[in-house]
């Protein structure tokens, strides 16, 4: 019989937000078609490193296995991305695993994006609707403003642009691209965009668009290829607008 | 002072359910154990039924009542369904008005598709990620409410149990806090149990890891009534995976996807064979039995395995791309083929659960101040859901729980003239319970058999799916239940190899997995003895449908002492629409 092909993972690990981080491996048996998520799922099957000592399941955050709820977001091989979605047929390995440092760590591979679900407030990333009961049904809209929206509202708050940005981070106060493109996102809508000042009014202020450094390392780590560099730019364009007007109407 | 509700689960039906209680003045205590942003309503993909009319089609709000009765082989609560099918147009209007980025036609009002089981165009769509966006749209709603005070979110917090007053009503939850593992007893005017569908049962299905049915499975432990929990709704077009079956959108199907398989060396499209009037749009559990038996029975499975051909490739790829691109992509990442020019290669896996908590026609479960909505329910889908129903179902379930948990702070009327009568829960009862909870916790955490408890959900699932979905029979179902009890006996010989006290996932499984088994025991029994084949339940034995029987609702509880299902059968409202054969070869029959 053929010898076991194995798969070998690098991990870095923290017990706590404010313990020290190490590594530990793991070899595990391959079977096609695993992905990152699979692999921890066989850790927790059986959780014993590569040196055969039984250590406590790397823990992580993972929901859907669809790359549609954002969750398993981590730093595989480098790259900040949906450990869901990384096969391992294309990852070299050994594979390492880290966590997204942008963030907290809580545990292991587990991290604290509240930061941007907080962000979307600042930004009022919703549009103000009066209640859920029935009003006037909505406007029509143009099919083509609707598709540009519709790309950008596949956002899910995975953070990989954090990661990638090298301006988030706690040597900054910028809220980072995704907040900008969610901001831009109910801006384009009919009625989203009646609260366009306040929007753009909040990203007017230190650490919004203008902390964009244009490295735009974003757009290229966005899993959902969401033109974040362009909206940004965009969020500019109507910041200089405001700003003009807000001089004039002094 | 504010009237608090405490609503567990921040999926479509939860998030909708806190919006309608705020906007009623109620301060709402929202707990998930994830970002509610990643719920699992994110997964759905083609897209949520209403009659908008806009096809030249003459729909009408009662040929969408009667699909969604006959679809659901009328085992629905008629007057339940009608009231969701009524509103289903005007959520459809709310979700347009809070930004839903809806696929639009050239004239820039919502487009629709087709969908199973329906013969008109009724599914209003978002690319293939309408839940996504749905949910998102909800999401956003509920945070502007959280900014106005009026919500107060526990993510990263389990809900463990309800806590019952002295006089058996529900008077609040224990929740644990994931990160910190800290234990709280929270009170509430009243709990809402939004906790979506128990797929993890099955272990490898369409659901989140999330879906475990934990929380209905403490309920029905501490009470509450299941109603239908035989019902599980088998996807026909999943994508099998190493870690889970991926789902293959309906809308797939919807927009001219056409299944297939060799046979005598030739393509045989087999469900436009079995199945003239509808084809490839026949009701997920027709196409499911249909691949199986292609499969299984006949062999015919793609080079002998279990897989058939889901065909999109004679479609236009600009049209995919702006119809399906969503899904497509999420073929293409996971296997490698681009079905735009190959076809895809799919199974049938588990998907929904159409059986649930049982609740009234306005959520209300057995227990006095516990509702529960959304796929944690019973309601709406009789023994078989319509593709893009549930979206619609778990909206509209909201609109309900939230208002009637409103008015019951206040009324504290329940069902058949009812009334609460229990007073808020003390401080120390609340301690009391909290004490409780911590002992129990001090006890999993102290757990150090030889069982591994990931292995032994494996086992389940293998166990489950093996015996208690597509095709079932009563001798497996029996063999099923008895080593169902030796699984819930073996997980009390778990042993954990996470002692940690910070952010411990190992032990909340223990727990969920408990739950798990406890409630794989009430659809095993249900399915049991429920000797018809109706809507996703099918035995050879008992190849028809039996209404002198069967046409009722299982429901189910559980014995405190052994945990063991106890059921009988109780009556429902099928008044307005008679029963009649429901068949897929021909147009469906007059009403």
């Amino acid at each position: 019989m053929a010898e076991q092909k194995k798969v070998h993972f690098i991990i870095e690990r923290q017990d706590s937000p404010d313990s020290a981080p190490y590594t530990e491996e793991f070899l595990l048996d391959y079977r096609p078609a695993m992905n990152v998520v699979s692999s921890l799922m066989e850790i927790q099957k059986n959780p014993v490193n590569k040196a055969g000592k039984k250590v406590s399941p790397v823990v992580w955050e993972c929901n859907c296995l669809e790359k549609v709820c954002g969750a398993c977001m981590m730093v595989i091989n480098g790259k900040a991305r949906q450990a869901c979605a990384a096969l391992i047929d294309q990852l070299e390995q050994p594979i390492r695993l880290a966590p997204a440092r942008t963030f907290p760590v809580i545990r292991d591979l587990m991290i604290d994006r509240s930061v941007m679900f907080e962000n979307l407030k600042k930004v009022q990333a919703w549009v103000a609707v009066d209640g859920s009961w029935e009003v006037k049904p909505a406007d029509r809209q143009n099919p083509y403003t609707a598709t540009e929206a519709y790309e950008i509202s596949r956002c899910m708050t995975c953070g990989c642009c954090m990661e990638a940005c090298p301006n988030v981070g706690p040597q900054s106060d910028f809220i980072g691209p995704a907040a900008i493109g969610q901001a831009h996102l109910f801006n384009l809508h009919p009625t989203g965009q009646y609260d366009k000042h306040k929007r753009v009014g909040a990203l007017m202020q230190k650490g919004g668009s203008s902390s964009c450094g244009n490295s735009q390392n974003c757009v290229q780590a966005c899993p959902k290829q969401i033109k974040l560099t362009t909206y940004i730019a965009q969020m500019n364009r109507d910041i200089n607008k405001q700003a003009l007007k807000n001089i004039f109407s002094k | 002072m504010k009237k608090r509700i405490i609503v567990v689960g921040g999926g479509l039906s939860g998030l909708m359910a806190t919006m309608k209680i705020c906007e009623a003045g109620g301060q709402v205590d929202l707990f998930s154990l994830c970002p509610v942003k990643r719920s699992h309503s994110v997964c759905a993909q083609g897209g949520i039924n209403a009659v908008m009319n806009t096809k030249g089609q003459n729909d009408s709000v009662w040929e969408h009542f009667d699909d969604t009765v006959y679809g659901g082989d009328f085992l629905g609560d008629q007057v339940a369904i009608k009231g969701m099918v009524e509103n289903a147009p005007k959520l459809i209007e709310m979700f347009d008005r809070m930004g839903v980025t809806f696929t639009r036609t050239a004239e820039g009002v919502l487009d629709l598709r087709n969908f199973g089981g329906q013969k008109n165009k009724r599914t209003c769509f978002s690319g293939a990620t309408t839940g996504q966006q749905l949910l998102y749209a909800l999401d956003e709603q509920v945070r502007m409410w959280e900014t106005k005070g009026c919500v107060t979110k526990y993510e990263f917090w389990e809900f463990v149990k309800i806590i019952k007053t002295k006089e058996g009503e529900c008077g609040g939850i224990i929740a644990q806090n994931m990160k910190s593992m800290e234990i709280e007893a929270f009170a509430g005017d009243a709990v809402i149990i939004a906790t979506g569908g128990p797929g993890f049962v099955f272990g490898k299905c369409t659901a989140s890891t999330i879906c475990t049915g934990s929380a209905v499975s403490s309920c029905y432990q501490d009470g509450a009534y299941l109603g239908n929990p035989e019902f599980i709704q088998i996807h026909p077009t999943a994508i099998p995976g190493d870690d889970k079956n991926r789902l293959m959108s309906e809308s797939a199907r919807g927009e001219g996807g056409r299944v297939w398989t060799y046979r005598d060396g030739k393509p045989w499209y087999f469900l436009e064979d079995m199945y003239p009037a509808y084809g490839n749009l026949v009701p997920r559990d027709i196409a499911a039995r249909a691949i199986f038996k292609v499969c299984v029975h006949m062999g015919l499975g793609i080079n002998g395995e279990n897989r058939v051909y889901l065909d999109l490739s004679h479609i236009d790829t600009d049209y995919l791309n702006r119809k399906l691109g969503g899904i497509l992509e999420i073929y293409e990442e996971f296997v490698g083929d681009d079905p735009r020019k190959v076809p895809m290669q799919i199974f049938p896996a588990v998907h929904y659960s159409m059986g649930g908590m049982w609740v009234d026609i306005y959520h209300r479960t057995n227990i006095i101040g516990l509702f529960s909505s959304g796929e944690c329910d019973y309601q709406y889908h009789g023994a078989n859901r319509l593709g893009a129903n549930s979206l619609l179902s778990a909206t509209h379930s909201g609109t309900i729980s939230g208002p009637k948990a409103m008015e019951f702070t206040k009324t504290r009327e329940w069902i058949d003239g009812a009334k609460a009568v229990s007073a808020p829960l003390t401080a120390e009862e609340l301690a009391k319970a909290k004490a409780d909870a911590e002992a129990e916790f001090e006890k999993l955490m102290a757990m150090d058999g030889e069982e591994n408890a990931y292995v032994l959900h494996k086992e389940l699932g293998e166990l489950m799916l093996e015996n208690v979905a597509i095709e079932r029979h009563n001798d497996r179902l029996e063999y099923c239940g008895k080593e169902l009890v030796k699984i819930l006996k073996r997980w009390d010989n778990i042993g954990l190899t996470d002692k940690g006290r910070w952010f411990n996932q190992e032990v909340m499984f223990v727990r969920q997995l408990r739950n798990m088994i406890v409630y794989a025991r009430a659809i095993t029994q249900a399915a049991l003895q429920r000797n018809e084949s109706r809507g996703a339940h099918y035995k050879e034995e008992f190849p028809n449908r039996d209404d002198e029987n069967f046409l009722k609702t299982t429901r189910v509880k559980c014995n405190p002492q052994t945990l063991a299902p106890e059921i009988d059968y109780i009556d429902f409202d099928h008044s307005m629409i008679k029963p009649r054969p429901r068949r897929y070869d021909i147009a469906k029959g007059g009403k």
